[in-house]
């Protein structure tokens, strides 16, 4: 279809004008066979981006496990979004932890280089200054760990592609409230 | 009781003494103590403990909880749609393993998107077999996720009681759906400690939001009040909710003097005898029903979401009103279409809300303006938009539905139907004054729903007619369930609008695909009359107008199933219609001059 005609009906709600953004959701759900499914599923099903997708138990005892998602979206499919989730019934609450100004978000990496001389001199000089840990090291190669938030990683990740980046493992996204208030 | 035709000895029946029970005793029980009394089934290698336990309960107790053997799984899964539909409990269906779960997932689909209670009891092969590829395995809550509600796998017999009883809760709470448990066999036969529908505790923090923000319900009426346009757009969410909120939706429409038009899952909630009723809206809707939406200005959604079929061209939807939009769903306000008031809750409590504040704000309705309104209302309802040509010759569809209404108005009817032309000429011309009356696959469009949806009607209103009006494609995609009908003496009416054609493909190939009708022509048709007689039903032929009437109330008098094969004119298109890509006051009317292959543009045609 051209792409120049209005949006005739719902299946034109694209809402190009709208402006995407990233958002984190926190999701606390019953920790359960399929839970994942569930959300990975609905994401799918209503074509909803997945940028990054951590989970773990969390409360053994209350038997949650906590999901952060990271999604892409207008406004309004943030919105729907939100509300998809929270009608799932495995899903306890659901934290938009980008449009909440005490959201807190954190990453971690773990970033292989491979160089000699110079440039591992350097790479090992910009970790320092990134404040990541060398845990692993030949006589060609650092296998470093990096913590921060997302944007903290990217940038570490660039300065080291010219320096020999051979590999990349990140966590994705997690996420926590500040303050003494529980999700 | 024909439903069991063996004899054996009675072996221990499940009696609430019992310190223990096998899990297929536990399923028995907790339908007994949910207050089921009929479900659907078929039974397999997967599930045959389950079918035993059934075997020695109705042994022990007579038949307090009766299965109803279909012929095909699909159709059981429709046939508690139409028994829920109908009475406002939820239907439940038990099959096997592997293809018979498989083959309910249509109408569990169908299910999700109508908002009807089921829960769908599947049979598994043991626990140490799941993941083996095992005779008649498939990953049926694997399947099913993305279809139900909510589904389980048992994999323990102490989950089991619990299981059961939460599944009737989220099935039943809520925006009602399909719940699916998935009980292996193993578990099944396992023993364990029942408990009653009070004695579990739910493992979920699903706790649904009925009652609406009563901030919000004040500056709805508010709303309302100041209304020069207003209208009532209301949904199957007013069924869901009980007949009280049918009642409720008529004091409210009365008090403030407001036209109410209904989606094709509402029909029945506001009475098609009260002079505010404008008909159906939508892609097939009435035309002052589509022009009222597309000009009002104050409008109150009860229990609807803005389907696509609803609302047509979503940038020139009702452009310049305010919105009003109640639901049980959050997910549903704003998905499609934004709104000004958004009220979570329960369709009749909101309305009870309402009406309250209505009062406490000693609101009058603007009758200057509402006169206005109805004169303008008025001057769309003289272009009898469902006007249509009769003759001497042939039947025109309209023209049957329209006596079959005539002929069934004074008795206690329920009317079901497939998916097609057909449905939409039933919406239009069936005239229902109550709800749930009203059975039809909305969401999802299931060719082959009715003809099930009716055996399940008619099991919960054995004294009652209950019609299936279809069409000659769709009806045989379920026909075998006409020997369910048969077995159990129900006495449903299959009425078949017979034009030889896939009517509304046929349709939509002449709007969008220059006549050329690939695929769309009934070939091969069996003769309904024989067909009729080989299951064991009367068969009626009617293509003669002046037998039309009688040849119905013989239908209507028989006293078995019967299947009425009315051979109607074959190329009547069912109008007036909301061409895809067009807007509420761009209807294409029945006396349109123009070529019918003309009016959907290049953008439409992409459209579904």
């Amino acid at each position: 279809m051209p792409q120049s005609t209005p949006p005739a009906s719902a299946y034109d709600l694209a809402h190009e004008s709208e402006v995407e953004s990233l958002a984190t959701f926190a999701l606390l759900v019953d920790n359960e066979a399929g839970v994942l499914h569930r959300v990975v599923g609905l994401f799918a099903a209503r074509g909803y981006n997945i940028e990054s997708l951590t989970v773990a138990e969390t409360d053994r005892r209350a038997h949650t496990s906590r999901i952060t998602v990271v999604t892409r979206g207008a406004p309004h499919v943030l919105d729907q979004i939100e509300a998809q989730l929270q009608k799932v019934v495995s899903v306890r609450r659901v934290q938009d932890v980008t449009r909440d100004p005490n959201g807190v978000e954190r990453e971690l990496a773990l970033v292989k280089v491979r160089g000699t001389g110079g440039d591992r001199v350097e790479a090992l000089r910009v970790s320092d200054i990134f404040r990541a840990k060398v845990i692993d090291t030949t006589s060609e190669s650092f296998v470093f760990e990096i913590t921060g938030a997302p944007s903290k990683i990217d940038s570490f990740v660039e300065l080291m592609r010219p320096l020999g980046l051979v590999e990349l493992s990140r966590t994705g996204v997690l996420s926590i409230e500040r303050g003494p208030e529980a999700m | 009781m024909t439903d069991q035709k063996t004899a054996t000895s009675i072996s221990t029946a499940v009696t609430a003494q019992d310190p223990t029970l096998s899990g297929a005793e536990m399923v028995i029980r907790a339908l007994v103590d949910q207050g089921v009394e009929v479900m659907f089934g078929y039974p397999g290698g997967a599930v045959l403990p389950i079918y035993d336990a059934l075997f020695q309960d109705n042994e022990a107790h007579g038949p307090r909880l009766r299965h109803i053997l279909v012929r095909h799984e699909q159709g059981a899964a429709h046939a508690a749609e139409g028994y829920a539909r109908s009475t406002g409990k939820p239907g439940v269906v038990l099959v096997t393993s592997g293809p018979g779960a498989t083959n309910t997932v249509t109408g569990i689909v169908d299910a999700l998107m109508d908002s009807i209670p089921l829960v769908v009891l599947t049979g598994q092969v043991p626990t140490h077999l799941i993941g083996t590829d095992a005779f008649q395995e498939a990953d049926t809550v694997g399947i099913t996720r993305s279809c139900t509600k909510q589904n389980y796998l048992v994999k323990n017999i102490r989950d089991l009681p619990r299981i059961l009883h939460e599944a009737f809760h989220i099935a039943t709470t809520g925006r009602p759906g399909p719940v699916l448990i998935d009980i292996p066999k193993d578990v099944q036969f396992a023993q364990g400690h029942y408990q009653g529908p009070d004695e579990v505790t739910f493992g979920h923090g699903y706790n649904p939001r009925t009652k609406g923000d009563a901030a919000r319900v004040a500056e709805a009426a508010r709303l309302i009040a100041g209304a020069r346009r207003p209208i009532f757009y209301t949904g199957g969410g007013v069924i869901n909710s009980g007949p009280e909120a049918s009642a409720l939706l008529r004091r409210l429409a009365a008090m403030t003097g407001a036209p109410v038009t209904s989606t094709l899952m509402g029909l029945g909630a506001f009475p098609a005898a009260d002079p505010a009723w404008l008909g159906m809206l939508g892609m097939h809707g009435t035309f002052e029903a589509n022009n009222a939406m597309h000009d009002c200005d104050v409008m109150v959604c009860v229990g609807a979401r803005f389907d696509d079929r609803v609302t047509g061209r979503l940038d020139a939807f009702s452009p310049g009103s305010k919105k009003i939009h109640i639901d049980i769903d959050a997910s549903s306000i704003n998905k499609n279409v934004r709104v000004d008031v958004g009220i979570v809750g329960d369709a009749g409590s909101v309305l009870a809300d309402l009406i309250e504040a209505w009062k406490a704000g000693g609101y009058q309705p603007n009758r200057q303006a509402l006169d206005d309104w109805w004169r303008q209302i008025d001057t769309w309802r003289a272009r009898q938009c469902l006007s249509y040509r009769t003759g001497d010759k042939v039947i025109k569809p309209q023209q049957a539905i329209e006596r079959l209404y005539a002929l069934t108005r004074d008795r206690d009817t329920y009317i079901t139907t497939e998916v097609g032309q057909h449905q939409m000429w039933a919406a239009q011309f069936y005239r229902f004054q109550e709800p749930n009356r009203w059975m039809t696959s909305g969401g999802l469009g299931t060719m082959g729903y009715g003809l099930p949806a009716a055996v399940g009607v008619q099991l919960a209103h054995p004294g009652s007619l209950v019609i299936d009006i279809a069409g000659e494609a769709s009806i045989q995609m379920m026909t075998q369930e006409i020997s369910t009908a048969v077995q159990y003496n129900l006495p449903v009416k299959v009425f078949i609008l017979n034009n030889e054609w896939m009517g509304m493909v046929r349709q939509w190939q002449a709007l969008l695909h220059g006549e050329r009708y690939s695929h769309s022509y009934s070939e091969s048709l069996p003769d309904f009359v024989k067909l009729a007689e080989a299951y064991g039903a009367v068969g009626i032929r009617c293509s003669d107008p002046a037998e039309l009437d009688a040849k119905i109330l013989e239908m209507i008098d028989s006293p078995g199933p019967v299947i009425f094969d009315c051979r109607v004119e074959k190329n009547e298109n069912c109008l007036p219609m909301i061409p895809s890509g067009k807007a509420h006051n761009e209807m294409i009317l029945p006396d349109d001059t123009q070529d019918i292959g003309s009016v959907i543009g290049e953008s439409g045609r992409g459209l579904v």
